[in-house]
């Protein structure tokens, strides 16, 4: 890899700009409940806030993937409820995956 | 406003660094596994193994990450470069209630030394510091020294991810393409509290299907988790 490929402008770019909206949420939190008072509405917001991205993010991939990915996805909460291991579950999940194309399904 | 319930006022020590440090190991077989994973996903979506580096030490957060790794699809034209920002800050909107919770313990401390301790929280370095804040400490070495750790382990690790992922020939047949939904999953089974509190995922599943369907782009995950988590304001009202 030649050096002038190491980084391009718009990955640089897009990068930045991930990193201000991070440090924005970092400090603003902190900020905020200095100069704010955060309701208990806005806390039940953020609370259902990290489910809520899972599932607006992961459904519409999974619709546009198809049978393998449903069955990854069967996979992956099956085992996460019989075992709560989370490294178990991904490997299990990934593994549905492999065998359901393997299978040509 | 900053007076501290638990009386002292937030000081730094060296052996609060350590104890930061030693409270995070825990947390380092997990971080290694995600690490892995947003590697490989990375390398299969043609972001270099320099430009990942960059951005797991200045964003610094596996969700985020991962998250924009499913828009990140070259072409990076401005609008999906905003989309990119507008991803991120979502996932990260999190990070505001936590670092909301360190008002009191950090707000006596001078700016310069309390901004740059936070822009290292994550949600293990917050559940360490809430965990040692709970049991009557003060010391805000915690924070920066279980942050550190853990800044030290993924910037390597998601680098290593991707050199791995790189040498796969054939991702889908490894079903490396669906890892981030895979992953996201297993996170979200343990947060997992019921129906009620599952409407708000409901809502949100709702919507980024129909945006999706409708709006071109990944405006889809952005709308879908704003709907779900204003869903999720309103839902415990109408009992």
């Amino acid at each position: 890899m030649n050096p002038n490929e190491w980084f391009s402008g718009p990955a640089i770019a897009a990068i930045l700009g991930m990193t201000a909206m991070t440090y924005l949420m970092r400090a603003g939190g902190f900020w905020l409940m200095g100069h704010v008072p955060i309701t208990p509405r806005v806390r039940r917001m953020l609370d259902a806030l990290p489910g809520s991205v899972v599932v607006a993010i992961v459904l519409p991939a999974v619709v546009k993937s198809g049978l393998s990915a449903y069955a990854g996805i069967v996979g992956v909460i099956a085992m996460m409820i019989a075992t709560g291991n989370q490294f178990l579950a991904i490997g299990f999940g990934v593994g549905t995956v492999i065998l359901v194309r393997y299978l040509g399904l | 406003m900053h007076s501290d319930p638990n009386g002292a006022c937030a000081q730094w020590t060296l052996k609060g660094l350590a104890r930061g440090a030693r409270d995070a190991l825990p947390i380092v077989p997990p971080t290694l596994v995600f690490a892995m994973a947003l590697g490989t996903v990375a390398a299969q979506k043609g972001v270099t193994v320099f430009e990942l580096a960059l951005m797991s030490g200045l964003v610094f957060g596996g969700a985020a990450q991962l998250a924009s790794m499913e828009a990140w699809n070259p072409p990076l034209t401005l609008s999906l470069i905003v989309t990119l920002a507008m991803i991120t800050a979502v996932v990260n909107m999190r990070l505001l209630l936590m670092t909301a919770s360190f008002r009191p313990w950090l707000g006596g401390l001078p700016a310069w030394q309390s901004y740059p301790t936070l822009l290292l929280t994550t949600d293990a370095s917050w559940l360490i510091a809430e965990k040692y804040r709970a049991e009557g400490g003060s010391d805000a070495s915690i924070l920066l020294g279980s942050g550190l750790l853990l800044w030290f382990v993924w910037v390597p690790a998601t680098a290593a991810g991707h050199v791995i992922g790189a040498m796969i020939a054939e991702p889908q047949r490894f079903g490396l393409d669906q890892v981030m939904s895979i992953f996201f999953v297993a996170m979200l089974v343990p947060l997992w509290r019921g129906m009620r509190r599952a409407i708000p995922w409901a809502v949100a599943g709702a919507v980024a299907l129909i945006v999706q369907k409708l709006v071109p782009g990944y405006w889809y995950m952005i709308t879908g988790a704003l709907a779900g988590s204003i869903a999720g304001g309103f839902i415990d009202e109408s009992k």
